[in-house]
């Protein structure tokens, strides 16, 4: 018996429609298994009980008189949660800090706005790495999140209560951002649906910036079209973004079913490395023989600057963190900065060093530089492809504790994912299947504004595989 | 590149540039890990970028502008809602000049 909290949206939304059951039942559904589970797994900091029952009532009030009003919201009655670095006017948002433990914004991150009007319900907010900064959820200042398919082992970060929550059946969605892996590597570590848009795809107004030139806002679902289907909700320029370029934003589930024939794959040679798991590494291989079952060319390119992109990135992106945290001073909102963590006071000194006077140019200037090759590599390879296939993480999820000794370790876990973000590209990840019950994912990258293609070739993809019909046992 | 151990001096300065307060044991531990780091991030000195121009965004997009006309903004209940020090209607601050 399929409970209401296991549907995909798209499920939702045909079920609201044809009225066989009621937004109030699909939020208690989640409400409930938020109730069963959460004390185990720790997804959620907040969550909206109240809040999502009255939007709920007043949602079922609407279709009872004109069901045809999805059609034009189309997450309207949907139990959505949001990772708690975006501003929920009147919700408390931390960030996952001390520092920010009691602060209760005044306003809506433009995404979260769109998926209001959409219709969508916010259950609650998603616990992950404190300020973002983390691949794994243990960074988080209230508690790490727990993998639900193995409890002992991480959910990946930094979004990790927003993959465990979506992975347990909590929401049927949850929002997250993406500045070096951050939504494709907890996708992957929980077998759902990651996407990191084009830098500038989705406002970051309302947002608490990471890396302004890295962040990238997303969403994790269980199904590919899900995540087409939110993308359409919050993509688009917006007034209050000043780098949101005017691309217009197509409907990304129309021609979802296109398929991979005659679409060029390119595999980069420099992502099989040495140290990464031979487990690990034979998914990607299957996955590519479905894709070429399925009417896809395999194309061997090349990305010589391969192995510096994570140096480079760990550069930039904290020297762009140490500038953003200077905001935290206690004095409009927040705590002190003694509250900061451990991996936050790192970071923040780490691009302090970076920027100060007699090492910007060895350091900060340099990585700039090494990202101006980087992004070269891809624009000479998607010359020769239409989209990349690339492993997600080197390793299979890992087990709580396992990298925390050692920042460098947990750093490592990033060196696939924060090429996307230093070129500005899409980036989906997709699940690829199972190693001992442990989840593999894959990830297919796109030249900028490209989120189109990567949908219909995940599609293609998943529909071949149907991973998503996995669940953890819980 | 220089050589990336970082001196006890040098972590009290950054973290005094950065406006962080740490302890003997904090300026202790994050000299080894930040070393560590610096001496991972070495490997772009490998690089050669002569002539190469930096990427700080990767939009393209340059001056981007909107009508010089006052538009909404918060009240100032609003403003202040999470200031735990503020009197009459202001922020309040430590003293920096006497």
């Amino acid at each position: 018996m399929v409970q209401l909290c296991q549907l995909t949206i798209q499920e939702a939304q045909e079920g609201l429609k044809q009225k066989e059951f009621s937004s109030v039942e699909l939020v208690t559904s989640c409400l409930e298994r938020i109730k069963k589970l959460n004390s185990q797994i720790n997804a959620f900091i907040t969550v909206c009980e109240k809040e999502a029952l009255q939007e709920a009532g007043k949602a079922d009030k609407i279709i009872n008189h004109k069901s045809s009003i999805i059609n034009h919201q189309s997450l309207f009655g949907i139990p959505i949660a949001i990772k708690d670095n975006f501003c929920t006017k009147e919700i408390k948002t931390t960030a996952a800090s001390k520092v920010l433990e009691d602060y209760v914004p005044v306003y809506d991150a433009t995404a979260v706005e769109r998926l209001k009007k959409a219709g969508a319900i916010i259950i609650g907010k998603t616990n992950h790495d404190a300020w973002a900064h983390g691949s794994s959820g243990e960074n988080s200042d209230f508690g790490p999140t727990k993998n639900p398919w193995d409890l002992e082992c991480v959910p990946g970060g930094s979004s990790s209560g927003s993959a465990a929550a979506v992975a347990s059946d909590m929401a049927l969605g949850a929002t997250g951002t993406d500045t070096g892996g951050s939504i494709r590597l907890p996708a992957s570590f929980c077998n759902l649906v990651g996407l990191k848009p084009s830098y500038g795809r989705v406002s970051r107004y309302g947002v608490i910036a990471m890396a302004s030139s890295l962040d990238a806002i997303g969403h994790l679902t269980k199904t590919v079209f899900d995540s087409a289907l939110l993308l359409n909700v919050t993509a688009g320029l917006d007034g209050k973004d000043a780098t949101c370029p005017g691309q217009p934003v197509p409907d990304y589930t129309l021609n979802i079913k296109k398929g991979v024939k005659g679409i060029k794959v390119g595999v980069p040679r420099e992502y099989f490395v040495e140290g990464m798991d031979q487990e690990v590494k034979r998914k990607v291989k299957e996955a590519l023989s479905q894709l070429e079952n399925l009417g896809a060319q395999i194309v061997e390119v090349s990305l010589p600057h391969t192995k510096y992109a994570n140096p480079a990135y760990y550069l930039i992106q904290t020297s762009e963190v140490s500038s953003n945290l200077a905001r935290y001073d206690g004095i409009r909102y927040g705590a002190s900065r003694e509250k900061f963590g451990d991996e936050a006071k790192r970071r923040i000194m780490l691009g302090t060093y970076s920027l100060s006077a007699g090492y910007y140019d060895q350091y900060y200037l340099k990585a700039q530089k090494v990202r101006t090759l980087i992004k070269e590599d891809f624009d000479k390879a998607f010359a020769l492809c239409d989209c990349l296939l690339a492993p997600v993480s080197p390793t299979l999820p890992f087990k709580l504790g396992e990298k925390t000794d050692d920042p460098l370790k947990m750093y490592l876990s990033d060196i696939f994912t924060v090429t996307a973000n230093l070129v500005g590209i899409p980036a989906l990840a997709i699940p690829a299947g199972f190693v001992d019950n442990s989840p593999v994912g894959i990830q297919l990258l796109g030249p900028q504004f490209s989120e189109e293609r990567l949908f219909q070739v995940g599609f293609a993809f998943e529909q071949a595989t149907k991973y998503y019909e996995e669940k953890p046992k819980l | 590149m220089k050589s990336a151990k970082l001196t006890k001096e040098e972590v009290k300065h950054v973290a005094k540039l950065a406006n962080l307060t740490l302890t003997e044991a904090e300026i202790e531990k994050f000299q080894k890990q930040l070393s560590a780091v610096l001496g991972y991030v070495e490997i772009l000195s490998q690089v050669q970028t002569a002539g190469v121009e930096p990427t700080s965004q990767v939009t393209g997009l340059e001056n981007v502008l909107r009508e010089d006309k006052a538009d909404s903004c918060l009240s100032q209940t609003e403003a202040l809602s999470g200031a735990k020090n503020q009197t009459k209607g202001l922020f309040k601050t430590k003293a920096i000049l006497k």
